[in-house]
């Protein structure tokens, strides 16, 4: 039996391991992909204390390698369940199942997908979730970015540097994000602004071709694209655990800032977890107060 | 080295020519997901003799990303016989990759 069992490889996840790991308790650390989380497709990290520039790569190989030199074990399978037995809690991995005394949930988030027939299939053919993982393919040519937020607005400006024409394809009228980036958006002559649309189907002959954008008035037309570029949010990793973890209304973790769920001995950690400000340094920071309620909560057992 | 490093000069005798299946990893430096995929391949290569594995450069090797309609890295394309048998996106656990051999 574990003293910890965390479940997601992230910065959150990494941290609670490194925390727990020099309180002494045993820890597994359970990945379903790779360590490093999603912070590993930003090219240049600029925002944390004391590295003003390191890869998300490098960042994620770093802390990786100090928690597993302090003895964090790693399994590389994907958590499915949590059964919680008070005192000795199962989590069960689709290969596996192992004991514990306390679990930190830091499973994330992804992005969210369109939910369009073809979508996953035209993945990596045209169909991406990052601008700037991908943006590089579509030099001289045609992309679309679809959604409203600040991600799709700086998607698109990043864009713009690359590629011959941009189209941002927005279900509003107007925008909420950052007034700065808006504006210089617009005064892009390569990027077309469409309001209140919908992209509504993907046309594709081995790699997407175009998309087919709908109306709030129900007007259908057809934009030929080599790239669409999706930025219309994410969504938490946590629908696993939902018959045992309360949820908010959009499927983040219930807990505050003290990590705490509505389980004893189950804490929840990183960007899953119900939060306003989602960056590395706060991912960090639950995984350090995660770590500490989980070895304050063994003593006390 | 078990993952060789092809160009457009030498696809089509290291992969469209080649007598075993092969898995090109469609790749780049500036990757991240890459990096964290390249010691998967390695030690793939190292366990399946029966499997090809060779890596292709995005950025050199522009042109061959475009014939194979690839627009995400790191990008993994297993060919039977000279054509494409099947493809996955993204950083995969090796258990995944295993399951395109």
């Amino acid at each position: 039996m574990y003293d910890i069992i965390i479940i997601g490889a992230g910065p959150a996840g990494m941290t609670a391991a490194i925390y727990a790991r020099r309180a002494s308790k045993s820890v597994l650390v359970l990945e379903a992909l790779s360590y490093g989380g999603q912070i590993i497709n930003t090219p240049d990290i600029e925002n944390y204390p004391a590295a003003a520039h390191i890869s998300g790569f490098e960042f994620a190989t770093k802390v990786y390698e100090q928690a597993a030199a302090l003895g964090a074990e790693f399994v590389f399978e994907k958590a499915v369940d949590i059964i919680d037995g008070g005192s000795e809690k199962t989590v069960v991995t689709t290969d596996n199942s192992y004991t514990c005394k306390a679990v930190i949930i830091a499973t994330g988030s992804r992005n969210r997908r369109l939910g369009l027939p073809n979508e996953d299939e035209l993945i990596g053919r045209g169909v991406s979730y990052c601008a700037t993982c991908d943006g590089a393919f579509f030099r001289g040519k045609t992309v679309a970015v679809v959604g409203g937020g600040n991600t799709a607005l700086e998607d698109a400006l990043y864009l713009c540097d690359l590629a011959a024409k941009v189209y941002l394809i927005h279900r509003r009228d107007a925008f909420r994000g950052d007034e700065k980036t808006v504006s210089a958006l617009k005064a892009r002559e390569t990027a077309e602004i469409i309001y209140n649309s919908t992209v509504t189907a993907l046309l594709a002959d081995k790699r997407l071709t175009g998309i087919e954008v709908t109306d709030k008035d129900g007007g259908v037309r057809t934009i030929e694209t080599d790239g669409l570029f999706v930025a219309v949010g994410r969504v938490p990793e946590n629908a696993g655990f939902a018959k045992l973890i309360k949820l908010d209304e959009a499927g983040y973790i219930a807990a505050g800032e003290d990590c705490l769920t509505n389980v004893p001995g189950i804490y929840a950690a990183g960007d899953g977890r119900a939060k306003n400000v989602r960056q590395l340094v706060t991912a960090a920071a639950d995984g350090a107060v995660s770590a500490e309620a989980a070895v304050r909560y063994i003593s006390e057992l | 080295m078990n993952v060789i490093e092809v160009t457009k000069a030498n696809f089509e005798a290291e992969v469209l020519k080649s007598d075993k299946p092969v898995i090109a990893d469609f790749n780049a430096d500036w990757c991240g997901p890459c990096q964290m995929l390249k010691p998967v391949i390695e030690e793939l290569a190292a366990e399946r003799t029966d499997v090809k594995f060779v890596s292709v450069n995005v950025d050199e090797q522009n042109e061959l990303a475009y014939e194979y309609n690839v627009s995400s890295i790191p990008c993994l394309i297993v060919f039977r016989g000279g054509k494409e048998a099947g493809r996955s996106v993204g950083m995969k656990p090796k258990s995944e990759i295993v399951k395109l051999i």
